[in-house]
């Protein structure tokens, strides 16, 4: 996992490299001043050589900033390394879901994505940061002092074999105890602003029931609850902080109490008084060092699971591939499915679709109905191989799909999807989608095919509007054709309108299939649709149920043939409104 | 629905000198907060904190003593001796130690009951606050932005309560001690070591400051990758059919530059004050040393509190106290530029608390009633099936009028946004058991007629009577039990099936929410689930089809069995079965009911009482299906399908 991340750091690696270069220089140097500091002191205690103090005094400074150019330039270098390696992973991970298929878009949850995308590498890169910081400066720190602390004082540095291994286990049975409390707390955190979310979402419900009472009562109780938890994960951690400061204060009246006896009994031949502050520093470096060891392993534990959710992103194998050999050109509009089976993932027990056989010639219209769930959308999906087809084959112009080039594909298969979107930028911007050289003319002439012309220019900025993100800004209707129209704009020999048309008014609906007629009579439409009148004058009409086609024919063979296509044709032309329903 | 552009951006406003713009009253009115919920406590653990800090900075008057003894000794070497003399100074300062010790575990122990008690608090007083706010706020306020208020927000507030403010006090105690202990030994020493610290706030005040901007400039490229993030990922699919992955990574990798260049600027700054801040601390230090070494060896001399002579013992200790001395100083402004950029998101927090809640003086309330065969009608004080409008006169008699659901709307004006007519002269009458439906083309004023029945809005000119009684003077909680209501975006809670239909009355049995979930047809389908009622539903009921999230909507609405429906029809497609089957709920449920429809499909319309048409917020056309269509207007237009509906 690790080394998948670790192949982000590319052109960092010098940044990050140098980072450790400066960083031991730091450490080195600050272990180097107590020391020095010492026989400054002594110096100045011995109170003869001012010259001599000069010395150490220069030396010291040197080193002071000695160490200020190498902490300094470690900071440029580690923030460049560490942003650069998020920016790499961010870019690894986004162009990786470019690749994906939508089987692998399905298994990611859009939001689970951006999650991913956004906290998850941002705690990749702290502990990034973090790593190349300290995780190296901490214990070169400790091992550096604890040396120093040993050439210095001697006996005096026996204080830390009591010290160092009390507070390490301390901290470390901290760490232990507090994560998986923290990790459990931090569920129910997110699970209380979810319900925050859900309440404002549903604030028209609760006011509407007069339920304002009652959801503050679930909030308390809700809120009191993580309130308990998280104090009790809080209270370990907190114990931190007394434990350093007792291992200090140990430190400090050991060593006052010995370093004076060393001094005085060998009338200062051992060490000297300079030595006796200079262990307390030391003392505090090593403390210092081992509590943000104890620091990094916390927030290294706690990012380990980011990390393992990217790289589950970087990863996954597209599901679908391009063949090694493909064919670009599509030669027309006609669709074959030779006993096709599918389902969306192997361990599914039922098939989406079931025996499928299907031929449509080019430029026919075919209508497709039936109820929720019963593969209409799967139906048309495998036609642009956005699946692949379990068993059988599926082909366009005469080819099997899975030998075309996907890109020259999916060009010649224009979708409109049921679950569409826009996006923020102008409605001309966002319908260039459909092909990014198209000329002002062909952009108006596909929204006058989709009936969108008029919607447009009645808005002030006409094609340069801007859409909000998610496409709020227009209604429902409105981005119902701005897609159709984005789709019309491919030229495609295929064009597949997956309920596309639902909050369309009927006669709009019917405006925009007479144009299909009239325009492009040789692309080959696939329609799938709720109502009826949306199919009726199609070539075939295809009746879906759990997965298979269940009838097909024209309007009237089905309206004489299938009871059920009779039903609900009447249910509709009875309770609808329905221009040929009306009272006409 | 209007949407107002939000008050605020995340961002923290800067100032002329780029610095982050700073107000007093937020951090105030935390503190305020804090002493509110803990008045005992608060003030607690601050003095201990006060305490254990103090002293932890103490040690150097003893180990200023204990090297004046060994000095004294080191001639003789006679350990025997001195000691005793030494162990006499330790003794105390262990005791310290050991009080400072029980104050810090106290301290931090309790501190974190006090924080999580504050969040706890603080977040059940935003809640509650919210929950009265009017529905005008949530319909001008992106979710989005409410939302950070408990996360990012209270977060803010948490690290300044948690972290912010105990630190200030500990390093802002350790300072003053140190300042103190420090002028006791020597004030020419002290001196040179306040001009040397002035030197360095300078410093860190010119980096800390101009470090602002980038941090700004970081938080902006964040908002747009993420906002570039969550769009794409929600198009991805639109991104394959149209084989725009090249230009949609395109486009991602110039946004992922510019936050990775910003990112690195703010980070480096934040890298590089640490060793600067450090290491001129460390010059200070061989400054101090060699200054007051040649000061100590040129015999000048030492004006101090306590009178002692300079000497090695009081230079050893002053060099000790530098250090401590900067590094908090360093602390304070630190934190006190962490409470500085933090300011922004507790100000939001108050705003929210500030905001005005929903106004209510209604008087009339709804009671249980019992209702003689001659019509009178008397309070009862229990279920009775029978509801009455309780209505207190001025004079103090009472009045009791029996719930029927006769609603009339005369003359209404209403605005959303003031000057903006949305409904003019709107006359509506409904009988009880009459249906109702409002049909006209999106923004006509369909959905904002509902508003102002149960008062989500207040109407700006004209009279609502319930039954008699103007709305205004029935108390909101009351008018709108009277009124049931489903609306076109189903909002499901997580819970069981049972929890949700049960959120329609609260008291009602099991045997009520099935009967309500039979009469909407959702029982079907829910015994069919996994787990039957038991079934839990998360994320407003994903797990179900919209079909039947709309039939738990209906069963909810049917168990609070109000006199008055509002429904606002769906607009999404669901297929024909499904639609058959909420068809049917629906009409169950306005059986025998005072119903208002707002159609967005024209099937609910045709046997209304009246259909209103509505136009720019004026009723243009009124009467039965029937007549409408022989007047050949705009509804047999809508009818005929040359309009669209939705």
């Amino acid at each position: 996992m690790l080394k998948r991340l670790a192949q982000c750091v590319r052109e960092y690696k010098t940044p990050a490299l140098l980072t450790l270069v400066f960083i031991i220089g730091e450490a080195i140097i600050e272990a180097l001043i107590p020391f020095t500091t010492a026989n400054l002191v002594n110096e100045i205690k011995a109170g003869v050589e001012m010259r001599e103090v000069m010395r150490l005094g220069v030396i010291l400074v040197v080193m002071s900033l000695l160490s200020l150019t190498c902490g300094g330039m470690a900071g440029f270098t580690s923030a460049r390394a560490a942003t650069g390696f998020a920016k790499n992973v961010r870019h690894d991970v986004f162009h990786k879901v470019q690749e994906f298929s939508f089987e692998n878009i399905d298994k990611f949850s859009s939001s689970s994505l951006v999650t991913r995308m956004t906290t998850d590498i941002n705690n990749v890169q702290m502990a990034f940061m973090m790593l190349i910081r300290i995780a190296i400066r901490s214990p070169l720190m400790l091992i550096f002092s604890i040396i120093m602390a040993y050439i210095m004082g001697g006996a005096l540095a026996t204080s830390f074999v009591v010290i160092i291994p009390v507070l390490v286990f301390g901290l470390l049975m901290i760490a232990r105890k507090a994560m998986p409390a923290f990790r459990a707390v931090f569920k129910k955190y997110d699970r209380l602003n979810e319900s925050v979310e859900e309440n404002v979402r549903a604030m028209r419900v609760v006011k509407g029931f007069a339920r304002e009472e009652y959801e503050k009562g679930k909030f308390s109780a809700a809120s009191d609850d993580i309130r308990a938890d998280f104090t009790r994960a809080t209270r370990i951690v907190a114990l931190n902080m007394p434990l350093m400061q007792l291992c200090i204060y140990g430190n400090m009246v050991f060593v006052l109490l010995f370093g004076s006896k060393l001094v005085i009994s060998s009338h200062g031949s051992i060490i000297e008084v300079g030595q006796i502050s200079a262990m307390l520093t030391y003392g505090m470096q090593i403390l210092m060092s081992l509590m943000m060891l104890s620091m990094i392993y916390v927030m290294l534990t706690m990012s380990a699971e980011s990390a393992k959710r990217i790289v589950e992103v970087l990863d996954e194998e597209p599901a679908l591939r391009n063949p090694v050999s493909p064919a670009n050109a599509v030669a027309d509009g006609s669709i074959d499915f030779e006993n096709v089976r599918f389902k969306y993932s192997a361990k599914a027990e039922r098939y989406a679709l079931d025996d499928i056989n299907l031929h449509i010639r080019s430029g026919m219209t075919v209508g497709i109905l039936g109820g929720t769930g019963v593969g209409k959308s799967t139906l048309v999906q495998l036609i642009p191989r956005l699946y692949d087809a379990t068993e059988g084959t599926v082909k366009v112009g005469g080819r099997d799909v899975r030998d075309y080039d996907l890109a020259s594909l999916r060009d010649a298969v224009a979708m409109v999807l049921q679950k569409n979107e826009l996006f923020s930028s102008t409605i001309a911007e966002n319908l260039r989608w459909g092909n990014a050289n198209a000329t002002d003319e062909e952009v108006v002439e596909a929204c006058r095919l989709a009936q969108a012309d008029d919607f447009i220019r009645s808005f002030p900025d006409g094609y340069q509007s801007k859409i909000e993100q998610g496409g709020t800004n227009v209604s429902g209707g409105q981005k119902q054709r701005l897609c159709i129209a984005r789709a019309l704009l491919k030229r495609p020999k295929i064009l597949i309108l997956d309920d596309s048309t639902s909050a369309v008014d009927t006669r709009t609906d019917a405006l925009i299939r007479q144009g299909f007629r009239d325009y492009i009579p040789e692309t080959t439409k696939l329609i799938i649709a709720q109502r009826v009148a949306s199919v009726e004058d199609a070539d075939l009409i295809l009746v879906m149920d759990g997965g298979r086609i269940v009838e097909s024919g024209t309007h009237e063979q089905l309206m004489a043939a299938s009871v059920i296509y009779r039903e609900t044709y009447e249910q509709q032309t009875k309770s609808a409104a329905n221009p040929k329903g009306g009272e006409e | 629905m209007p949407r107002a552009i939000p008050k605020y951006t995340a961002d923290t406003k800067l100032n002329k000198r780029g610095r982050p713009a700073f107000s007093f009253t937020a951090v105030k009115r935390t503190i305020g907060l804090v002493t509110e919920f803990y008045p005992r406590l608060f003030p607690a653990v601050c003095v201990l904190i006060l305490f254990s800090s103090a002293v932890s900075a103490i040690p150097a008057l003893f180990t200023q003593k204990i090297i004046a003894i060994i000095g004294e000794w080191t001639a003789s070497g006679d350990w025997e001796a001195a000691k005793s003399l030494i162990v006499r100074q330790l003794m105390p300062l262990i005791v310290l130690y050991v009080l400072s010790l029980a104050a810090l575990t106290l301290q931090t122990q309790v501190g974190a009951i006090l924080t999580q008690g504050f969040l706890d608090k603080l977040r059940r007083r935003l809640f509650d606050r919210m929950q009265d706010l009017p529905i005008r706020y949530f319909d001008t306020h992106k979710h989005g932005d409410i939302m950070s208020h408990y996360t990012n927000d209270v977060d803010t507030l948490r690290e300044l309560v948690d972290q912010s403010i105990p630190a200030l006090l500990r390093s802002g105690s350790i300072v003053v001690v140190v300042f103190f202990i420090m002028l006791w030994y020597s004030i020419p020493l002290t001196l040179m070591i306040l001009v040397g610290v002035a030197a360095m706030m300078l410093v860190s005040g010119k980096l800390g400051g101009g470090s602002a901007r980038f941090f700004v400039a970081q938080q902006k490229s964040v908002a747009a990758t993420e906002g570039f993030i969550q769009e794409m990922m929600a198009g991805q699919k639109v991104v394959k059919v149209f084989n725009h992955e090249a230009q949609s990574a395109e486009n991602f990798d110039r946004l992922n530059e510019e936050l990775c260049e910003n990112a690195r600027k703010a980070h480096a700054y934040a890298n590089t004050l640490g060793p600067i801040i450090m290491n001129i601390g460390n010059i200070l230090y061989v400054l101090i040393a060699v200054l007051g070494g040649a000061y100590l060896l040129a015999g000048l001399p030492n004006p101090s509190i306590s009178g002692m002579a300079l000497d090695i013992s009081i230079l050893v200790a002053f060099l000790n106290m530098t250090k401590q001395f900067t590094g908090n100083v360093n602390q304070l402004t630190q934190q006190v530029n962490v409470v500085v950029m933090g300011m922004a998101g507790a100000q939001r927090v108050f705003e929210l608390m500030d905001e005005l809640p929903e106004v209510d003086n209604g008087y009339v309330t709804l009671v249980n009633a019992e209702i003689a065969p001659d019509g009178t009608v008397t309070e009862a004080d229990h279920r009775t099936g029978h509801w009455a409008w309780k209505h207190p006169h001025g004079d103090g008699t009472l009045t009791y009028t029996e719930l029927k659901g006769d609603v009339r709307l005369v003359d209404v004006d209403f605005s959303y946004v003031e000057g903006k007519q949305v409904l003019s002269d709107v006359n509506v009458f409904a009988e009880p058991g009459q249906k109702v439906a409002f049909v006209g083309a999106t923004g006509a004023g369909k959905t904002t007629i509902t508003n102002l029945i149960n008062r989500f809005y207040d109407i700006e000119d004209g009279k609502i009577r319930y039954d008699g009684i103007n709305i205004n003077k029935i108390k909101k909680k009351d008018l709108r039990r009277s009124l049931g209501l489903v609306l076109q975006e189903t909002n499901l809670f997580t819970g069981t099936v049972m929890d949700n239909i049960r959120y329609g009355k609260l008291d009602a049995t099991d045997e009520e929410c099935r009967a309500a979930a039979k009469l909407a047809g959702a029982d079907d389908f829910i015994t069919r689930l996994p787990k039957g009622y038991d079934t839990q539903l998360s994320n407003n009921g994903s797990n179900l089809s919209q079909g039947q999230r709309q039939l738990i909507a209906i069963a909810r609405a049917a168990v609070a069995d109000p006199p008055v429906m509002i429904l606002d029809e769906a607009t999404s497609s669901i297929d024909t079965r499904t639609e058959a089957i909420v068809q049917r709920g629906m009409d169950k449920l306005m059986e025998g009911r005072t119903v208002f429809v707002i159609a967005h499909r024209l099937s609910t319309v045709m046997d209304s009482d009246v259909i209103m048409v509505l136009d720019h917020g004026r009723i243009i056309e009124r009467g039965p299906h029937d007549e409408l269509i022989a007047a050949k207007g705009t509804y047999y237009q809508l009818y005929t399908g040359a309009f669209e509906l939705e």
